[in-house]
C-alpha cells in the first residue's frame, strides 16, 4: 500500500510553496494579463519541477533548457522575431533621439553599484544590474553567460517589471516634471524614409555596434537580422514567420525550461526579495535617467523637447512608448508624442543590448583576470 | 574569482555608461551620416525628363490592389483609414502604397 503514496510524503514545505508561486504566476498571467506568455508557461514549469521525483525536471524541461538557454540559443531566437516586429522608421527620421535611449540605461549601472554592496560574486551583480535593460531577452542572455546562480529570480523580476511598466513608470515622471513641462508640445515631421535607408539601417547598426561592443553581437546581430527581413521588401512571409510563429513558439519553450530554475532551493532566498526590490530600483532609475537627461538637453537647446519622452528609452517596448503619448494626452489632449516616445523606445532597444554587450565584455575581461 | 571592491564596481559602472553613450553616439553619426548620402544619391538618380517628352505613367498601387494585408480591421474600416491619410498628405489615394494596416490594442 505505502507505494500509492509514499511520493507524498516526499513534499516538503518549500515545495509547496514553490507550487502556489506558480499558481500566482499563472494567475498573474491570466487574470492580470501580466506578460501571459511568458508568465503562464513559466508557472505551469514551476510546478512541474517541483513535485517530488518529478521526471520533468531531469527529462524534457533539463533538455529543453540546455539546448536553448544554457547556450542562450532561446534569447537570440527571440531576437529575431523582436527585430522583425520593430519599426525603427520614427527613430530614422530623428536619430538624435538615440541619445534618450542610452541615457534610460542608466538604471543598469546604478543598480550594478547596488547590487555589489549586497553580492559577493561580480557575475551575480552584473546579472542582476541587467534587469535594468528592461530586456528579457537580453537578460537571460546576460545572466547565463556569466553563470549566475539567481537565473529564474533575475528572469521574473524582468519580465514581472517589464509587465508592471504602466504601474512604475508614471509616477516617478510626474515627480520629476512639471505639468508645464509635460505639456510642451513636440511637432513631428513628416520625413519619407528611403528603402535603402531602411536596409542598410539593420547592417550597418550591426557592424558598427559589433565593432565597439564584440560582446553584443550576437545579441544585435539577430536583432538586426530580424528588421533586415522585415524591411527587404521580398521576405514578407518570413517577415510574418518570425513575427508570430517563431516569436510565439520560442517564448513557449523559453517560458517552460527557464522554470528549470525555480526550484525551491535556487529560488526560496532572501536573495531571491533582494533581487526583486533591486530589480524595482533599476526600472525606477532608468525612467528617471530618461527623464533627467531630456531635462539637461532641454537646458542647452533652444528647442524644447518633452522631458517625458525620455522615459520612453527603457527598452520596454512598445509599452512604454505609448504610456508616455498617454500621458502627454491626458495633460493636452491635442499633444501627441507617439512618434517622439517610441522613436525613443526602439533606440532604448538598441541601447539595453550595447548595455549588455558591455555588461558581458567587463565580466570576461574580470573572468580573465 | 577576482576580488573586487565596492568603488571598483562603481568605476565600471561609470565607464559602462560612458561606453553605451559613446556607442549610441557613434550609431547616431553614422545614421546620420548615411541618412544624408542616401538622400543625396537618390536626388542625383531622379531622371529629369523633358517637358515634351514626358509621358504620363499609369500609378501603380499595389498596396491597393490586392496586396494589402489587413489584421483585424474590417475592409470598410480600411477603406476610410487610406482615404484620410491620402486626404491628410494631400495626394492622391493611388500614389499611395499601403503595405498593411493593423488594429493596436491598447
Amino acid at each position: 500500500m505505502e507505494i500509492l503514496y509514499e511520493n507524498l510524503l516526499d513534499f516538503q514545505w518549500q515545495d509547496i510553496v514553490m507550487i502556489l508561486l506558480g499558481c500566482l504566476l499563472i494567475y498573474l498571467a491570466i487574470k492580470k494579463e501580466m506578460e501571459p506568455s511568458l508568465l503562464l508557461p513559466m508557472g505551469l514549469g514551476t510546478i512541474l519541477v517541483n513535485i517530488p521525483g518529478s521526471t520533468a525536471l531531469t527529462g524534457p524541461i533539463a533538455e529543453l533548457y540546455s539546448a536553448g538557454i544554457a547556450n542562450e540559443l532561446f534569447p537570440l531566437l527571440l531576437f529575431i522575431g523582436i527585430g522583425a516586429m520593430i519599426d525603427f522608421g520614427p527613430l530614422l527620421t530623428n536619430p538624435k533621439l538615440m541619445l534618450f535611449g542610452a541615457a534610460a540605461q542608466f538604471g543598469i549601472f546604478f543598480t550594478l553599484c547596488m547590487a555589489s554592496i549586497f553580492f559577493p560574486d561580480f557575475r551575480d551583480y552584473f546579472s542582476i544590474a541587467i534587469i535594468g535593460a528592461a530586456d528579457g531577452p537580453t537578460s537571460i542572455a546576460v545572466a547565463n553567460a556569466l553563470g549566475s546562480n539567481y537565473v529564474g529570480a533575475i528572469t521574473v523580476a524582468a519580465y514581472s517589471y517589464m509587465a508592471l511598466v504602466p504601474v512604475i513608470q508614471p509616477p516617478v515622471i510626474k515627480a520629476l516634471t512639471t505639468k508645464k513641462e509635460r505639456m510642451i508640445r513636440m511637432p513631428y515631421e513628416q520625413k519619407s524614409v528611403s528603402k535603402t535607408t531602411r536596409i542598410m539601417f539593420p547592417i550597418i547598426i550591426t557592424v558598427v555596434a559589433s565593432a565597439i561592443v564584440p560582446d553584443a553581437t550576437a545579441l544585435i546581430g539577430f536583432l538586426m537580422f530580424g528588421n533586415l527581413i522585415r524591411e527587404c521588401g521580398v521576405l514578407d512571409s518570413l517577415s510574418e514567420t518570425a513575427q508570430n510563429v517563431l516569436a510565439n513558439l520560442i517564448t513557449i519553450f523559453l517560458g517552460i525550461s527557464v522554470a528549470f530554475n525555480m526550484t525551491a532551493d535556487k529560488f526560496l532566498q532572501v536573495d531571491t526579495l533582494l533581487i526583486m526590490g533591486l530589480g524595482l530600483i533599476a526600472f525606477i532609475v532608468d525612467t528617471a535617467g530618461g527623464v533627467l537627461f531630456a531635462k539637461l538637453v532641454n537646458v542647452f537647446s533652444k528647442t524644447k523637447i518633452n522631458p517625458m519622452i525620455g522615459a520612453a528609452g527603457i527598452s520596454a517596448f512598445p509599452m512604454s512608448g505609448r504610456i508616455v503619448h498617454k500621458m502627454g494626452l491626458a495633460e493636452d489632449p491635442q499633444n501627441h508624442l507617439l512618434m517622439h516616445s517610441i522613436g525613443v523606445n526602439v533606440s532604448g532597444q538598441i541601447a539595453s543590448v550595447i548595455a549588455g554587450g558591455i555588461i558581458l565584455n567587463i565580466a570576461a575581461k574580470l573572468m580573465r583576470g | 574569482m577576482p576580488d573586487i571592491t565596492i568603488g571598483q564596481a562603481g568605476v565600471y559602472a561609470l565607464l559602462g555608461y560612458a561606453v553605451v553613450f559613446a556607442g549610441l553616439i557613434a550609431l547616431m553619426l553614422v545614421t546620420i551620416l548615411f541618412g544624408k548620402l542616401f538622400t543625396m544619391k537618390k536626388e542625383e538618380k531622379a531622371p529629369v525628363l523633358p517637358a515634351e517628352t514626358a509621358v504620363p505613367v499609369p500609378a501603380v498601387a499595389p498596396g491597393t490592389a490586392g496586396k494589402l494585408k489587413l489584421y483585424n480591421v474590417d475592409p470598410k474600416t480600411a477603406a476610410m483609414i487610406m482615404a484620410i491619410v491620402a486626404d491628410k498628405m494631400g495626394k492622391p489615394i493611388n500614389e499611395l502604397r499601403f503595405l498593411s494596416i493593423k488594429e493596436v490594442a491598447e
